[in-house]
């Protein structure tokens, strides 16, 4: 089949998914017992803005070929992501399992990233912009400069060009900003960039003869170190009511009151 | 857990003469990673794509349930029960149920889906001549047409076999010549291929594949219905309607075949339906529980309104373990049969009716369940489930049409009792040496019960006292009325319920068994809640029922002898049902949604 671009139908990308498990938006979510973090029984699903970066590589690979690979770091459950991505389409996976991916810091998760696939040769990584769990919004961006890599977040659309790729960029109040830039790239993708597909009956039953690479702690413990990230203290706000009483001329009242709503509430 | 499913075939009915090996139960825990991303797949679709076109589709916009269901085709989802080569899907049993579950929880499109994949389709896979399947299922798969079933008139509804519809051979033998009308006609609005059901030459009935656009074929008006005023039903109007010889359906004078089998399809999908109609009306109750106030307090949290969701969770737990626990049969039944056989067709048609008793058990208990469940949503909502801006009223009207289609639930009641007296005559299930068995025992007088110090030994008790009573009656009603048995209607239908009870309770203590061994007493405790929960309701409909037949068949010192025995198999403690619901409510609630 001809291309645009050449005679020859050449792969175009080989495009790595970076997804993560994360707690259902509706669980119901309560403390483990040393308040460190929530209990593991809940239900999980794939993280939202992974899904769409899932979507967005799906697509591309569509229009111009290629390979869709997904990695994800975690325990036996996370391997769920996994398989739904590869009934959606995805055409392999890679599985780093292990209870000690949970709550692993990002520069870490991103180390282990890139020591399991130093043996692939992706032109594009995307990650969803952020996770819904700890919403650091960095793995892909700390996973770009270890693999020495460009990279460009908050994506919105991604054209090909002879040079590499232009993207579109969301920045705050409305602007958007285009970016060109050559490839291999890392892209960290904002969600509603697309409409996410449905995994088919045909994709669901033909996933799970799609190939699943597991890759073992000890396989990437020489890139990763100490865990940078501890969490101290988890807790449910305190609800708490408080009345005050405002004395003076209304003048003085009105006064106090847009401090007290400027600096100690801070809504104003 | 699913290693330790033995798929041994199970004959039907089996479960009222010999205890159940809990192993050999199917249950939803036994789903594969496959089952549950189907299931995903199908509440996405239902709640991304089905639940925002509601309205349009409740106001008769017919190209929504066409375009849904064409888009739900594309997704594999309505051809489960399609061989692949005629591009279906061609999966499990367990497959097609959860599909059902999770794409019926509203009552208009459910009702358009089902009367699609199942009854409309089903007929042409078992029945339908290469040709027919090459012609017709490839489109239906796709969902390029849209399939109808038409088999009621308006004189002939339950006693389908006395149709009128009547359909002669052209002088040319080219034609069938169809003269008469179908009433509530599924689909009739819209669909594409009719499954038409008439006398050859007004005596052999015969069932024929029918194109909307067949010469002399008519569809009426829309009828305006209580519920599921989205779906289409009308009549279709055969005037000198001319079809192909080759579109008769199977053989002449024997469309009872095709129609009977088709409808044991129809009766655990329909439960499966529900169980996902139940699921809704509870989140809707739970919602309304949690944000309503009253007396300064949320309505979630009084007694009465945590006594009706614990009640509705029950029903869904108990719903969803009968049906996976039949399919799960069927599957097993069906695993064994080679496909590409010639007679396989024939093979998988039998394995399915092996279990009708099962089928129509499922029908009658989850309409009924269902119908209790949106009762009690819009008690829940007070005033505000009598309006039509709530979603109470409308899953009300809904639900009351499942009690009357697919086998009103007093003909599929006869069905249950004469199904088994048949097998039971024929010998093909040892019905007749376990009542044999019972009575000796019984006559012997009581006797100290063996010590069982398991988990649920009680509950395990309680379903032996079912099983046991059901057999007793049974076996004292057709002692008292032999082959006029048939005819004492009530009877036929206090022991269905029986027999019906029998199943559910069985089917509860099973899986809670099954989850006790898998998890534990702590990962078990809900399900061993809600068994308990049912099990104490559901006892006393077999202790009444027992006693209104005993009441008919017995008089003087044999009724004192049979109640003396039903008083012995009715001793147990009484099951702390409060206390039960108030855990199974508490959870539910936390969770927002029915949770196991």
């Amino acid at each position: 089949m001809l291309r645009p671009n050449g005679p020859v139908a050449r792969c175009w990308v080989k495009i790595l998914v970076c997804m993560k498990q994360v707690p259902q938006k509706d669980a119901p979510l309560k403390l483990n017992e040393g308040g460190t973090w929530i209990r593991e029984d809940v239900s999980y699903e794939v993280n939202e803005p992974d899904a769409y970066a899932l979507e967005e590589a799906l697509r591309q690979k569509e229009k111009h070929g290629g390979e869709v690979v997904v990695i994800t770091a975690g325990p036996a459950r996370a391997q769920q992501v996994l398989r739904e991505a590869l009934a959606k389409g995805a055409d392999r996976a890679i599985h780093l399992e292990d209870d000690r991916f949970v709550g692993l810091d990002a520069f870490n998760v991103a180390r282990a990233f890139a020591a399991a696939i130093k043996e692939d040769a992706f032109d594009l990584i995307f990650t969803g912009l952020q996770s819904d769990d700890y919403g650091y919004a960095q793995t892909g961006v700390l996973l770009a400069e270890l693999m020495g890599w460009p990279h460009a977040t908050i994506i919105m659309q991604i054209e090909k060009k002879d040079s590499g790729i232009r993207v579109k960029r969301e920045l705050e109040a409305g602007f958007f900003q285009f970016v060109e830039m050559p490839l291999p790239a890392v892209l960290t993708i904002q969600s509603g960039i697309n409409k996410l597909r449905y995994a088919t009956l045909i994709g669901i039953k033909q996933a799970k003869n799609k190939p699943m690479r597991k890759v073992s702690w000890d396989d990437v413990s020489g890139a990763v170190g100490e865990n940078l990230q501890k969490v101290e203290k988890l807790y449910v706000p305190q609800k708490t009511k408080k009345t005050e009483y405002l004395e003076g001329s209304p003048a003085e009242v009105a006064k106090k009151l847009v401090d007290k709503l400027r600096n100690e509430v801070r809504v104003l | 857990m699913a290693s330790t499913t033995s798929k041994r075939k199970i004959a039907g009915g089996s479960f009222l003469i010999e205890e159940t090996n809990p192993r050999e139960v199917f249950t939803p825990e036994d789903f594969t990673e496959e089952h549950l991303q189907i299931a995903k797949t199908a509440e996405e679709f239902y709640v991304n794509e089905i639940l925002p076109n509601a309205d349009k589709i409740e106001q008769k916009d017919f190209s929504v349930t066409r375009g849904l269901l064409k888009k739900l085709a594309e997704l594999g989802l309505t051809s489960v029960d399609v061989p692949e080569q005629y591009g279906g899907t061609d999966m499990d049993k367990v497959t097609s149920s959860i599909i059902a579950e999770n794409i019926s929880r509203s009552g208009s499109f459910s009702v358009s889906f089902g009367a699609h994949v199942g009854i409309g389709t089903l007929p042409i896979v078992w029945f339908g001549t290469e040709e027919q399947k090459q012609k017709y299922l490839t489109k239906i798969a796709s969902g390029e047409w849209i399939s109808a079933y038409a088999l009621s008139e308006s004189s002939s509804g339950s006693d389908a076999l006395n149709c009128r519809a009547k359909a002669v051979l052209s002088p040319d033998g080219k034609h069938y010549i169809l003269n008469g009308e179908k009433m509530w006609i599924t689909n009739a609005g819209f669909a594409d291929v009719f499954i038409v059901f008439a006398k050859v030459d007004g005596e052999k009935f015969s069932a024929f594949i029918v194109e909307r656009n067949s010469p002399g074929f008519a569809v009426g008006a829309e009828e305006h219905k209580l519920g599921i005023r989205g779906s289409s039903t009308a009549p279709l109007i055969l005037n000198d309607c001319k079809v192909p010889v080759e579109n008769l359906l199977g053989d002449i004078g024997k469309g009872h075949i095709i129609a009977f089998n088709i409808l044991n399809v129809g009766r655990f999908k329909l439960g499966a339906a529900c169980i996902g109609g139940a699921h809704e009306s509870l989140k809707h109750s739970i919602q309304w529980a949690k944000d309503r106030k009253a007396f300064g307090k949320t309505i979630a949290d009084f007694g009465l309104i945590r006594e009706k969701i614990a009640q509705m969770a029950v029903g869904i737990y108990a719903g969803e373990s009968l049906v996976y626990r039949t399919v799960g049969m069927m599957d097993a039944a069906l695993s064994e049969i080679d496909k590409s056989a010639p007679d396989a067709t024939r093979e998988i048609r039998k394995a399915i009716e092996e279990y009708a008793v099962e089928c129509s058990i499922i029908k009658v208990w989850a309409s009924e369940m269902l119908d209790g469940i949106v009762d009690e949503t819009v008690q829940i909502y007070g005033s505000y489930g009598y309006v039509e801006e709530y979603p109470a009223e409308r899953a009300y009207r809904d639900s009351r049409i499942n009690r009357i289609f697919e086998g009103t639930n007093e003909i599929n009641r006869l069905i249950i009792t004469g199904w088994l007296m048949k097998r039971a005559m024929s010998g093909q299930l040892a019905l007749l040496p376990a009542i044999k068995r019972l009575m000796d025992e019984v006559m012997s007088g009581p006797s100290m019960p063996e010590e069982d110090d398991r988990p649920l030994a009680a509950e395990r008790a309680i379903v032996a006292s079912a099983r046991k009573l059901s057999l007793l009656i049974a076996g004292a009603a057709s002692q008292k009325y032999m082959q006029a048995l048939v005819d004492k209607q009530e009877v036929m239908g206090a022991i269905a319920d029986m027999v019906i009870e029998t199943y559910a309770m069985d089917t509860c203590v099973a899986r809670a068994e099954r989850l006790l061994a898998a998890k534990g007493e702590a990962g078990a405790s809900l399900a061993v809640a809600m068994t308990r929960a049912y099990l104490s309701g559901s006892m006393a409909i077999v202790e009444r029922m027992a006693k209104k037949v005993m009441a008919d068949v017995a008089e003087g010192d044999m009724l004192r002898t049979q109640m003396s025995i039903l008083r012995r198999l009715t001793k147990y403690e009484p099951i702390n049902v409060i206390a039960a619901q108030e855990q199974i409510a508490a959870k539910v609630l936390e969770q927002g949604k029915y949770i196991l």
